[in-house]
């Protein structure tokens, strides 16, 4: 492999990877365009770097960012504590001021042409691959101090992101957490601009912590998953780059990653889409297959031991579209809930249990909402069709014991116990 | 008998509103104490500001007779359960570890003896069991005692909580009173933030009623009486609420710039 290129990715992934590591404190702050604000805050800073410093100086321009980055950060502060100004006027009036300042200083060194010199255009877009040897080294170096600031300042990051006032009241140095804090983002965020550029930076920051965070609980697990999102969408967007002839670094990480992003929201289990569907159509046959029991088992109750019922007399009943009806009577068949008796239908004593529990529910639901909520009896049949499939055991043995044990529901049926 | 907390003529505003006036009170030790008043009555102000989380406009307040930052170790806060994110990546065991964080073992990791204390901590509110779950698949009632049980952890001597007994059920309330009376019979103070007057009586032995201004402070059998109850629930205070907002809405200083009333240094 072309050792330039392999320089390149390297350079490119660590930088990526180290800024989503500390975007994602960010994102968990809720501040996720606070980070755009400073990305877009640096432009003064690099340009006066550059025109004060002349040649175009890595480590100069770095500082002429971080400077220009602290004065955003801390203009956003002072903004939002001395004024009535919310905070998102707050954040949008420095990005602006900040940015439209740094334009003005960009358009005339551009008039003086020394403009492609400065590799300006590269701060807005990114360009990863005009990264030079040097860049390399001092990026590097960079996304260690990330990373390992990270590590060290994990605990207060992790009380300032939860709950600041605590770190505050059990004596955390916070003026130091937050400042510490603020230097970490803005260096990730000067290191980011080299890939992305800036206005693609807050994608570098957020998207990665967004799209793990769906995966897992742990803090710990959530940065090393963002840190691995964006590294491999920088390794993927640095490839693509470079084998496809005039295609641009940064837009590709971005994209990437925000495939990263949806793919996460769709697949993820438990919190994705998908899985919420699944959740939902589970939890929607369970509820007609208890339907079905319930009926039978009221049946039982008017008629008498054993009710047979045959698919038209169930639909007579209760309104259920044929295909969903058949299927949940395999589905019940299955489970030995009922027995299928030529083309009629009767519970299980298993199937009894589960069709006595349901009505046990609904009435003592319905009971609950007339005796504690004040409900009229006539109002509550609907909310108790829902419920009975959604109280679990403790909670049905909290309303028994609320209401003591009672032996009717409002309408005057009797409430099934189990028989013992 | 030592004071544990004491208030001094404490004036307090927040977005140059006073919400507390000239407030002075001091509290003893070894007693669950309630910090009583209707809802906006600087109820949660005054323990913040205890907690140095808001800077006085004037006065001060001291604790074990010191200022706060010398006897931190000492003391315990419970912020309120709503006031933070429990949508955060964390389970129990994670956030009872955060009342082992101190300001010198910020960069250290967490030892065994931390792990220790904190499971000891979980197991005094029974939520042992439910170390490992993630904090946003708690019931209100339980987040509220991973709370306590993270102060428990910081193992101090004076505990103040902020309304630790809203939206939390009937088990929860039960398990809470028992620890506050466990904590007492160890010699503990607690510090209670309560709006709720119908059980403030039965929960507290020392109250303290106020409402922007202090009504009254002491042993609750003088302080609940009906007089007392009616001046700081009986309606808002229509002068002192007009002249906060007069002061807020014309920009006047609280104090003049000369205007210092800070504790007299000791000899």
């Amino acid at each position: 492999m072309d050792p330039v290129f392999l320089k390149v990715l390297v350079g490119t992934t660590l930088l990526a990877a180290s800024s989503s590591v500390v975007g994602a404190f960010s994102y968990l702050k809720g501040q996720s365009l606070v980070g755009d604000a400073i990305a877009h805050a640096l432009l003064p800073g690099v340009v006066l770097a550059f025109i004060l410093g002349g040649i175009r100086n890595s480590s100069f321009l770095i500082l002429g960012a971080l400077i220009s980055g602290l004065l955003a950060h801390y203009g956003i502060g002072y903004l939002e504590n001395k004024t009535k100004l919310k905070s998102d006027t707050a954040v949008s009036l420095v990005l602006s001021t900040f940015f439209g300042f740094g334009i003005m200083l960009m358009s005339y060194i551009q008039r003086t042409g020394q403009g492609q010199q400065a590799g300006l255009e590269r701060f807005l877009l990114g360009k990863a691959a005009a990264i030079t040897m040097q860049d390399i080294y001092i990026f590097s170096a960079l996304a260690l101090v990330l990373i390992i600031g990270v590590g060290l300042f994990y605990k207060g990051f992790q009380l300032m992101t939860f709950n600041e006032d605590f770190a505050h009241a059990i004596g955390l140095p916070m003026p130091l957490i937050r400042f510490t804090f603020t230097v970490l983002t803005v260096l990730a965020i000067t290191i980011g601009i080299q890939t992305v550029g800036v206005v693609l930076m807050a994608a570098l920051l957020i998207t990665p912590s967004a799209a793990a965070r769906v995966w897992t609980n742990s803090l710990p697990a959530m940065l090393a998953l963002a840190a691995s999102f964006a590294g491999v969408a920088a390794i993927m967007g640095t490839y693509i780059s470079s084998v496809l002839p005039k295609m641009p670094t940064g837009p590709w990480v971005v994209l990437v990653l925000a495939f990263f992003g949806f793919s996460s929201l769709l697949f993820a289990p438990k919190r994705g889409w998908f899985s919420k569907q699944r959740r939902a159509k589970a939890n929607q046959r369970k509820t007609i297959r208890e339907n079905v029991l319930k009926l039978l088992f009221q049946q039982e109750e008017q008629r008498g031991l054993p009710a047979l019922l045959s698919i038209e007399e169930i639909q007579g009943i209760r309104e259920m579209r044929l295909d969903r009806l058949t299927s949940t009577l395999k589905e019940l068949k299955n489970r030995l809930l009922i027995i299928d008796h030529g083309g009629s239908y009767g519970l299980t004593e298993l199937g009894r249990g589960e069709g006595r529990r349901v009505v046990r529910l609904h009435r003592l639901w319905e009971l609950y909402l007339t005796e504690r909520l004040g409900m009229a009896a006539d109002h509550i049949h609907p909310q108790a069709e829902t419920m009975e499939h959604v109280i679990t055991p403790e909670i049905e043995e909290l309303l028994v014991k609320e209401l003591g044990n009672p032996e009717v529901d409002p309408h005057q049926s009797p409430i099934p116990y189990e028989e013992d | 008998m030592e004071k544990s907390i004491e208030v001094h003529n404490l004036t307090v505003s927040y977005h140059s509103k006073p919400v507390l006036w000239d407030v002075d009170f001091s509290l003893p030790t070894g007693k669950i104490i309630g910090i009583v008043g209707p809802n906006g009555s600087g109820k949660t102000t005054m323990l913040k500001t205890i907690m140095g989380l808001m800077k006085p406009d004037s006065g001060y307040t001291e604790i074990f007779g010191e200022p706060l930052d010398k006897v931190r170790s000492r003391v315990s806060y419970v912020p309120q359960r709503e006031s933070v994110d429990w949508d955060f990546p964390a389970d129990v065991m994670d956030v009872v570890l955060m009342g082992r964080y101190r300001k010198n073992n910020l960069f250290r990791r967490i030892s065994k003896e931390d792990k220790r204390v904190a499971t000891e901590a979980l197991e005094k509110v029974n939520l042992l069991e439910f170390a490992h779950r993630q904090i946003s698949q708690l019931s209100g009632g339980q987040q509220q005692r991973v709370f306590i049980a993270r102060s428990l952890a910081q193992q101090a001597d004076i505990y103040l909580m902020d309304e630790p007994f809203v939206g939390v059920d009937a088990a929860t309330e039960d398990a809470i009173l028992q620890l506050l009376q466990e904590m007492k019979n160890q010699g503990k103070t607690v510090v209670i933030v309560h709006h709720d007057l119908q059980t403030a009586n039965e929960y507290f032995d020392h109250i303290v009623l106020l409402n922007t201004r202090l009504v009254a402070a002491g042993p609750k059998d003088k302080v609940f009486t009906k007089e007392l109850l009616q001046e700081a629930y009986g309606g808002r205070l229509t002068v002192l609420s007009k002249l906060g907002d007069l002061i807020s809405t014309e920009e006047f200083p609280l104090r003049e710039p000369e205007f210092k009333e800070n504790k007299p240094e000791k000899e």
